[in-house]
Formats: C-alpha cells, sequence, structure tokens
C-alpha cells in the first residue's frame, strides 16, 4: 500500500469512484432530449449521456456505441442508472442495464414507446430518478488507495508552454501514480505521431511497441488517403499561432503528459477496459471530446487536461482537472482553469513543486472536491465514429 | 548579457530555442556564453535558430526531429511554418515514406536515434 489516500466511493464490483452518479442513458438519439430532460431534474446527482448514434450504424461503429455506453453504465463514478429507450432502435436497453446490474448498480429501464410517449416517460423518469437520488445521498466516501485510480492524461488548445511547462508536470504525477500502482491512460494517436519511438521504447514487451506502431501506422495511413497535408487540422491553426510547427513537434511536447519513464504496458481500443497498473494508450481521435468520452469509458475516474490557450470541455460522470503553463491564460480565462502552472517558465516554481502541487488536487478532486468544468456545467460526450450512418 | 536568457533551449542537440518574450531584430541572445543576434521578429512562444540550418536538414527540439528545414535557416531566424516541413501525415505529398503505396511496417521503421 502506498499510503496516499483519497476518499472514494467501494463498488460492489471492486471497483473505486471518485463520483456518485445517477447516470441516465438514452439508447438513442431519438431519446436524448428525454434523458437530459430527466437528469437535469435531479442535477448535480442526474446526469445523461446524450448522443447522436444508437441506429444507423452497421458494424464496428454499432459495437463502438453500444461499447461505450455499456461501459459508462458500468463505471465506479456512476452509483445507479436510468435507461431512456425508444423502443425500435438498434442499441439494446435491456443489455445497457445488464451492464450496470453485473456491476451491482441498481437499474431502471423505461422506453418511450410502451410507455405512451415523451410526456409520460419524462413524468415516470423524473419520480424514479427523484427516489434514486435521495439513496445515492446516502452513500459516504471511505479511505481508498490511490493505486485505485485511473488517471487519463489529455491535452487541447495546445501552445508553447504546453510542452515545457503543463504536460511535463502531468508526466510527473503520472509517473507518480503508476509508481504508486495507479493507471494512466493517453489517447489521441495522431499526436504521438512523431514521439512514438520514446513511447514505444518504454514498453517492455515488444508486442505492445509493435501494437502501438501499428495503431499509429493506421492512423496516418487513413490521414494520408485523403490526399491533403495533415497540417490543416494537426498542429491546429491556434497551435501554429501559439508556436507549434509541426505535428511532430506537438508530439514530443504532447507525450511528455505521459510520463517520463513510466512503462507502456498495453495498447486498446477505443472505450476498451484498461485492466494493467502502468501506462495504457487508448486508440481515440485527436478531437478532445471523443478522446476524453473513450478513456473515461476505459474506466479513468479523473481526468487532467491541460492548455495553452484554454478550453471548457468536461465529460458527464468524471472530473476533469484543466491547468496551464500560460500565465496570460490562467488570467483570461480564469473561470475555465484550475490550476495555474506557469511559475515553471519564469523560475517562480520547480516543475516538481508544481508537479506536488498537481498531485494533491487530483487527490483532492478525486475526493469530491468540485473542479471548474463541474461547477460551469461542462458535460460534453461524443462517441466515436468511422463510417457513414446507413 | 542579461541575468535571464529570454528563450529557453530544451535539449543539448536542440539547433533552435523558444522564445519566451517577443523579440525584436537585432537583440542580441546567449547561447552557452555566444551571442547570437535576433535577425526576424520572433512573437511569444515560437523558435528561432540557434545556429544556421541547412536546406533539407533536420530541425531539432526536445532532442528529435519536428520536422526538415525547406530553406536554409540563418543563425537568429524566425523558425516556423514559412520555412519547415513536416515529414508526418503527408498525403498531399508522392511521398517518400510510402513502399508501393502503402506504408512503412512498424519493423521498416527506422529513427535518427536508431
Amino acid at each position: 500500500m502506498s499510503g496516499a489516500a483519497f476518499l472514494g466511493y467501494r463498488r460492489p464490483d471492486g471497483r473505486v469512484g471518485v463520483r456518485n452518479h445517477l447516470l441516465v442513458v438514452p439508447t438513442v438519439i431519438c431519446a436524448s432530449v428525454v434523458a437530459e430532460r430527466v437528469a437535469a431534474a435531479v442535477a448535480p446527482i442526474g446526469t445523461a449521456l446524450p448522443h447522436t448514434a444508437g441506429c444507423g450504424q452497421l458494424g464496428p461503429d454499432m459495437h463502438t456505441t453500444h461499447d461505450t455506453l455499456a461501459a459508462y453504465c458500468a463505471h465506479p463514478n456512476v452509483g445507479a442508472v436510468l435507461v431512456i429507450a425508444l423502443g425500435c432502435e438498434q442499441v439494446v436497453a435491456q443489455h445497457l442495464a445488464d451492464a450496470a446490474r453485473r456491476a451491482g448498480k441498481p437499474v431502471q429501464l423505461l422506453a418511450i414507446q410502451s410507455e405512451g410517449g415523451t410526456v409520460k416517460t419524462e413524468r415516470r423518469a423524473i419520480a424514479i430518478a427523484h427516489e434514486m437520488a435521495a439513496d445515492l445521498a446516502r452513500a459516504e466516501r471511505e479511505p481508498c488507495d490511490v493505486s485505485s485510480l485511473i488517471l487519463s492524461v489529455k491535452c487541447g488548445g495546445s501552445d508553447y508552454t504546453s510542452g515545457l511547462a503543463s504536460n511535463p508536470a502531468l508526466g510527473r504525477v503520472a509517473d507518480r501514480l503508476v509508481e504508486l500502482g495507479g493507471s494512466a491512460v493517453l489517447g489521441e494517436i495522431a499526436e504521438i505521431m512523431g514521439a512514438e519511438h520514446l513511447l514505444a521504447a518504454r514498453a517492455p514487451e515488444h508486442d505492445t511497441a509493435r501494437k502501438l506502431l501499428r495503431v499509429i501506422n493506421r492512423v496516418e495511413s487513413e490521414a494520408m488517403a485523403l490526399g491533403l497535408d495533415i497540417r490543416g487540422t494537426q498542429p491546429s491553426p491556434g497551435n501554429i499561432r501559439g508556436g507549434l510547427t509541426t505535428i511532430e513537434e506537438k508530439s514530443l511536447g504532447a507525450t511528455h503528459k505521459g510520463g517520463e519513464h513510466t512503462p507502456l504496458v498495453d495498447v486498446v481500443p477505443y472505450s476498451a477496459p484498461i485492466t494493467k497498473p502502468g501506462l495504457t494508450v487508448m486508440d481515440t481521435p485527436g478531437l478532445d471530446v471523443e478522446s476524453v468520452t473513450g478513456m473515461v469509458g476505459g474506466g479513468a475516474q479523473v481526468v487532467v487536461f491541460t492548455t495553452g490557450l484554454g478550453t471548457p470541455t468536461g465529460n458527464p460522470i468524471a472530473p476533469v482537472i484543466k491547468i496551464t503553463g500560460n500565465a496570460r491564460t490562467a488570467v483570461s480565462m480564469a473561470d475555465n482553469i484550475d490550476l495555474d502552472v506557469s511559475g515553471v517558465l519564469d523560475n517562480r516554481e520547480s516543475l516538481e513543486g508544481a508537479a506536488a502541487r498537481l498531485f494533491d488536487e487530483v487527490l483532492a478532486v478525486s475526493s469530491g472536491k468540485e473542479t471548474a468544468t463541474e461547477r460551469l456545467g461542462f458535460r460534453e460526450f461524443a462517441i466515436h465514429r468511422r463510417n457513414p450512418t446507413i | 548579457m542579461s541575468a535571464v536568457e529570454p528563450v529557453i533551449v530544451i535539449s543539448e542537440t536542440d539547433n533552435v530555442a523558444t522564445a519566451l518574450d517577443a523579440l525584436e531584430p537585432g537583440r542580441v541572445i546567449h547561447h552557452h556564453g555566444a551571442p547570437i543576434t535576433v535577425v526576424d521578429a520572433i512573437p511569444r512562444g515560437h523558435k528561432l535558430a540557434l545556429r544556421r540550418v541547412a536546406a533539407g536538414a533536420a530541425v531539432i527540439k526536445y532532442g528529435n526531429s519536428i520536422g526538415v528545414a525547406t530553406v536554409d535557416i540563418a543563425a537568429g531566424a524566425h523558425v516556423h511554418t514559412h520555412n519547415v516541413s513536416s515529414e508526418r501525415g503527408r498525403g498531399d505529398l508522392s511521398s517518400t515514406l510510402l513502399k508501393d503505396g502503402r506504408l512503412a511496417e512498424p519493423d521498416d521503421v527506422r529513427r535518427t536515434d536508431g
């Protein structure tokens, strides 16, 4: 045991949550508005997963939608689940309810077509939601070891300060968490392009290194198949104004947030369970919300998101901690920033000092401290899709 | 020589520095004690060359290549998208990364660090 602890919620399946949400899950886009209204009636305990899929998808995209929704139903930050179905969609509501039940969570299921329309469904669902939320409010936090944490490391709106201050500070937090028995997950394959050799060299298993290079090769091939320069999106126009010239430069700075020496133990598909202590790379796109959605689906309970330019991105069930190394952004976007590490760049603070403050912030937030995204209600959710809607 | 240099050099092998403040042409900075005269206006957070980088040579930051110089870059010059080209994800080029229309397999990938 590490000795470092936080106050979390122990779940029947052995996992530990840092929040205790009632999750209102629409099976399909057609039920999304009803789900949002039901969750809003019991906010902030109630939180919804409005999404644009659930029908019109074939093969891999349908599996990704289903697996992502099921992963959220079983997630340790969720204390109870209310599934809102339409009745004629592809996603099977009962399968989502089963995922929650297998994780030992109370679950209820309503279908709009069998309840007699949206008005009756909403009325009944809100009554059920009030009862479930009241039960959740009685749960108490208990001391939990940090080895039960899976930390999602993410960057967005990057500028020159990201690679120099916030990402190296976050990397030191990832290293320390893994030394204490915990896990970290890094997504955004395109933003590893140019730095993959550094990560691959940290894989104890040759097969893990090969998996990483194959995933990067696939993403680069897909980008190249469009016949365009990836610079149209990587780096983004804002990144380029901020001083980042190429994807290689962005990646070398971005990869710092995965730690300096933490072993790369696994490479997993989008939203797939993160099961090994150490650093896992998840196959997610660079788009912030899709990336965070996938890493939380994999089991991350808390997200640290570094930003140079400032971004609002949150998540429906996981707290997202925003840190910046840009002193101007810390002031101009103060409402959206939790931690300012700009002192690293003008020698007001050491990188180790910034990392120690960030580690403490991760434990405080995991114990219930509200983040800027939670205070402002940013709960974006977007499931990655590769193929056309049919 | 000012007490605190307005630039940061991350790795010993880097041939670029990052400006922590906007730099005007004519400003003199020091790297390992040697003076370098800034020749272009460098916005805050942008890069300047610590020494001449020949066209076709790698631009090095974090001790790794971040792309290739597309023209000769003088010491003290602004280094950015106008004179550096990425070697990755270049679907717009008939790329040398492609072998028979496919990207090299992972085991064929060779890096400058071996």
